[in-house]
């Protein structure tokens, strides 16, 4: 089956635990994701969505798994590019582990087509987004504040 | 595994013109496995797959298996680090200047 898969790995100095409320806290996420925040119950089978800072919702889904501090999968369906909501939805993997002093953070982000634009879109996004939240749980502040550097 | 040496391990990855030519193979179509990355070198497939594991212990490039296929993916985590702690520091104060300027001698044709 044709796909479109992007993985993001980082390795943060932290614990499982807090990483783990660093994905799912709002007021957390605010501070590495440039004021975008998740909102969910984040157990399986319950909604999801990312809220912009201005309140309207970016994407939109489902937790498909949610086993903390490992494990969350998420279906997800960006709501506010037609062009990109039109691919229908796409499951993004967070995996957590301990690895030595740090723990590793895998980003598996798919979906079932080829070439998605949805894909590349996310693509921009989450290498900033992983490394801010680095930065954030190691030194305590985001690296960049605004996302698009003018 | 990518610790405290972090930017020294990443360098060395990044200093060779074939692990470069792998990434760029990656960025153009990712999750290829070793024959497909073979094809594109000229070099013996031993001599990739080392290269494939110097990139890996870089965290450049993050495997995954499907079924009994390894797959080879790009992680951009780590370059969106290098800009960010050499790129971006260096030119922001620079753009700002420009920005500056711009908007100064867009005031005074006013």
């Amino acid at each position: 089956m044709p796909r479109s898969t992007f993985v993001y790995v980082s390795y943060i100095r932290t614990s499982p635990e807090r990483l783990w409320s660093a994905l799912t806290d709002a007021e957390f996420m605010k501070q590495y994701w440039f004021g975008v925040h998740g909102e969910s119950q984040w157990t399986a089978g319950a909604s999801w969505k990312n809220v912009s800072p201005q309140g309207q919702i970016l994407d939109a889904g489902e937790i498909l798994e949610a086993d903390p501090p490992r494990r969350l999968v998420i279906r997800w369906q960006n709501q506010f590019k037609p062009e990109l909501k039109a691919e229908g939805a796409s499951v993004c993997t967070l995996e957590i582990e301990q690895s030595g002093a740090a723990v590793k953070l895998s980003i598996t982000h798919t979906i079932e087509r080829d070439s998605s634009k949805f894909i590349e879109a996310v693509s921009g996004g989450w290498p900033k987004v992983i490394s801010n939240l680095k930065s954030l749980l190691e030194t305590g502040s985001a690296v960049m504040q605004d996302p698009y550097p003018a | 595994m990518p610790e405290r040496h972090d930017a020294d391990v990443l360098f060395k990855a990044l200093a060779d013109p074939s692990r470069r030519k792998l990434l760029d193979l990656l960025y153009t179509h990712d999750g290829r496995n070793l024959n497909e990355l073979c094809e594109h070198l000229d070099m013996t497939r031993q001599g990739v797959t080392q290269h494939l594991s110097v990139l890996e212990a870089a965290n450049l490039v993050v495997t995954l298996w499907r079924g009994r296929e390894k797959l080879h993916f790009l992680n951009p985590v780590p370059l969106q680090e290098i800009y960010e702690r050499w790129i971006a520091k260096f030119e922001k104060p620079r753009l700002k200047a420009l920005s500056e300027l711009k908007r100064r001698l867009e005031k005074t044709n006013a």
